[in-house]
């Protein structure tokens, strides 16, 4: 089983760009899990059809230890199980934690055993990487993969920036690797030759450019992926493309992360100066 | 009347526990590191954390407790504790030697999710950790689950560090302890050694937490598994896994990383657990049971018989940990004493058909709770509700004693104001007589004190 991470700046289109190509992956036959770490159990809403999911924190606030699987496990699109770890509302409690207690519990309940023969498990994670919490994911023995979502704007190419200093910490004493960028566009001038020189210089490949399209907000208005609501439309087959890549994918590395001057020259020769 | 807002009517109770029968989880992780030999406990958090757990244990064995701290600042918590740690390792190190550093978390080291394996991989890159030292670790938060939890967890990481399956099987036999005294587990090799079985006892506190007064002072007393068996452990033939709630994921882990099978049973409290403790060391150490601990046997069904006709029909309230309140209800049923209120602090859900089996067809005379909210505060209503003739539990009943004027028989965890404790076994058929003669003495004592101001039923 391949254990999938993916983190990125907040509003960049993880959980939409996750569940899309998770939609991908299921299509081609694969077997797989998506895992919500984000508070606002948000993650999943497209596989599920809306926030129907009933979220680990609340199942174990409310019933305390005994909590089975198939309490937080819902079939989504596709078989995909779906789980959300949910957490505090903002400006209470810790959402951080929530993440660690929910994984830890995943791992107990034997979500991820071998006889659920899964081949893949997506960790959606929240925003950036701060606290602990969020890095759980990454820590040894879960995620040994990461794709960071961006798009050619300055603060989420910060966050990435960010976010591989991050993964570095967890590369060097765990498994963890990078397998690459996904562009999720912005329309922003010369985006994909300036995620693809990002990336470069990260070390790692932009593993996919996802145009703008309105398909994918017409789809999730319809709380459906691409995949699902339109199958024939050309959004669909870039979500198909960026699934094959993922599932063929061999380069994962330890990034090596910008300084910001570096960030800010890379800035002004795609953007500003053309 | 320390206790005299006690009242008997009882309400239901969501949010509120009083008197909780249970403590935080890095006590037990604490304990359980003493038990490896020349191991250095380590509390990754605020310094509050490790002094009350070490003063509790201190006061529990009256012996001075070692540990080191993170000693989290404002800066640790907002930055991780990783600085701290590592700064820790290497003091521990240099200034005080030991072989092992085991380091548990706190609340507040989980709650920012410092990331232990990956901090302690650090400080073995940088050096920090000396040629054949080790620093190992468990998890540790303490809103989940309680000191037994922690126990448990400090076990199961000491089994998945050190045991190796070389590939040569041994003759020898696990005994992975439950928590129990260092007196406990002193007995527990003793009756092994009559047995003529070869045990490796982990984890194993006798002469750390009991040790002889020499004159000099031993930073490390001479007790505690040591490393080589700990790894060896690895190629045992096989594993007795003593107490559900201790030691079942320590005895997974080794089974799952050696595969050395394993028996899960009882810790030996009371006549059937410890029969059944002796024909498990018979069956896998492949022996028969010695005639010393069939006479050791002998004299226990004897003292039963003896004080018999004083015990009958006794009501008793127990409370303490799962392990140990689950073999001690079976032996009060068979000493056709009544266990009437159990409480445990401890979750777990087994607890329920455990305790009820042990208690057979009287079990719905019983009234019992366990998990979070399962404290003392309830069973006092229910004393008040209806008496009891004997309390049996730590330290914390000696309010309920005082106010009900029942007799009182300390056993478990904490003992902060009796000793022998660390001395007197409560396991085996020894510790079963030990326990019988303090039930008997206390409540004749009591009985003699009493008779002519207020009679009890005995």
């Amino acid at each position: 089983m391949r254990k999938i991470a993916i983190y990125g700046k907040g509003g960049i289109g993880k959980s939409t760009t996750t569940q899309n190509t998770v939609a991908g992956l299921a299509e081609m036959g694969k077997n797989v899990m998506v895992v919500g770490c984000d508070p606002k159990a948000d993650s999943t809403r497209l596989l599920l059809g809306g926030l129907a999911q009933k979220t680990v924190l609340d199942t174990l606030r409310e019933e305390g230890e005994d909590v089975e699987l198939a309490d937080i496990l819902k079939p989504g699109y596709a078989n995909v199980a779906c789980v959300e770890s949910g957490g505090p509302e903002p400006g209470v409690g810790c959402a951080g934690r929530g993440i660690i207690t929910s994984i830890n519990m995943l791992e107990q309940l034997g979500a991820y055993e071998t006889d659920r023969e899964l081949d893949y498990a997506f960790y959606d994670v929240l925003g950036d990487v701060v606290c602990g919490g969020f890095a759980m994911p990454i820590r040894d023995g879960k995620a040994q993969e990461i794709y960071i979502v961006v798009s050619g704007e300055m603060m989420a190419m910060y966050a990435a920036n960010n976010i591989c200093k991050g993964i570095v910490k967890f590369a060097e004493s765990g498994g963890v690797r990078l397998g690459g960028l996904i562009c999720n566009s912005r329309n922003v001038d010369n985006e994909k030759q300036m995620i693809e020189e990002l990336a470069k210089m990260l070390g790692t490949q932009m593993i996919h450019f996802v145009p703008r399209d309105n398909m994918v907000q017409r789809a999730e208005i319809n709380r459906k992926t691409v995949i699902d609501y339109d199958p024939t439309h050309r959004q669909a087959d870039e979500y198909r493309t960026l699934a094959k890549k993922i599932d063929e994918n061999e380069m994962f590395v330890i990034p090596k992360p910008l300084k910001i001057e570096e960030l800010e020259s890379l800035l002004i020769n795609f953007g500003i100066l053309n | 009347m320390l206790l005299r807002h006690t009242t008997k009517e009882i309400k239901e109770r969501n949010a509120l526990t009083i008197n909780p029968a249970k403590t935080c989880q890095p006590i037990g992780a604490m304990y359980a590191a003493l038990g490896i030999h020349n191991c250095l406990p380590h509390s990754h958090g605020s310094q509050g954390c490790c002094s009350y757990h070490r003063s509790t244990l201190t006061r529990h064995y009256k012996e001075p407790i070692m540990a080191g701290t993170s000693s989290f600042t404002e800066g640790s918590s907002v930055f991780g504790g990783q600085a701290n740690l590592l700064q820790a390792i290497n003091n521990m190190f240099t200034i005080y030697d030991p072989d092992i550093i085991a380091i548990h978390t706190t609340c507040l080291s989980e709650t920012i999710g410092d990331d232990i394996v990956q901090i302690t991989k650090k400080a073995s890159d940088e050096d920090m950790i000396p040629l054949g030292k080790h620093v190992i670790h468990c998890n540790t938060p303490s809103y989940v689950g309680s000191h037994v939890t922690g126990y448990a967890n400090m076990v199961k990481g000491i089994v998945k560090y050190f045991a190796e399956n070389s590939g040569e099987k041994s003759k020898r036999i696990n005994i992975i302890s439950g928590w129990v005294e260092p007196s406990d587990m002193r007995e527990i090799k003793r009756m092994s050694k009559e047995m003529g079985v070869d045990i490796i006892l982990l984890p194993d506190t006798s002469d750390v937490l009991d040790a002889p007064q020499t004159g000099k002072h031993a930073f490390y007393p001479k007790g505690g598994t040591t490393v080589t068996d700990l790894i060896a452990a690895g190629n045992s033939k096989h594993t007795i896994a003593l107490g559900e709630w201790a030691t079942k994921e320590a005895a997974i882990a080794l089974e799952n990383k050696c595969k050395v099978p394993f028996a899960l049973s009882e810790l030996p409290i009371g006549l059937r657990a410890t029969d059944r403790f002796v024909q498990a060391l018979a069956k896998f150490g492949g022996v028969k049971v010695a005639d010393t601990i069939n006479d050791e046997r002998g004299r226990l069904l004897d003292v039963i018989t003896d004080m018999h006709q004083y015990l009958y029909g006794k009501r008793v309230a127990l409370w303490g940990d799962p392990d140990h309140l689950i073999p001690l209800s079976e032996f009060l049923i068979d000493l056709d004493m009544k266990p009437v209120y159990i409480v445990s602090g401890t979750p777990g859900k087994d607890f329920e058909p455990r305790i009820r089996k042990a208690l057979g067809d009287r079990a719905d005379e019983t009234r019992f709770k366990y998990g979070a909210q399962a404290d003392m505060y309830l069973m006092h209503q229910w004393i008040k509700e209806e008496p009891v003739d004997l309390l049996i539990g730590n330290t914390y009943g000696k309010y309920i004693s005082r106010d009900e004027n029942i007799p009182f028989v300390r056993m478990g965890f904490p003992i902060l104001d009796r000793i022998g404790h660390s001395y007197f076994p409560f396991v085996g058929y020894l510790g079963a007589i030990r326990l019988l003669e303090k039930s008997s003495g206390c409540s004749w004592t009591s009985r003699m004190r009493s008779a002519r101001k207020r009679p009890l039923n005995w």
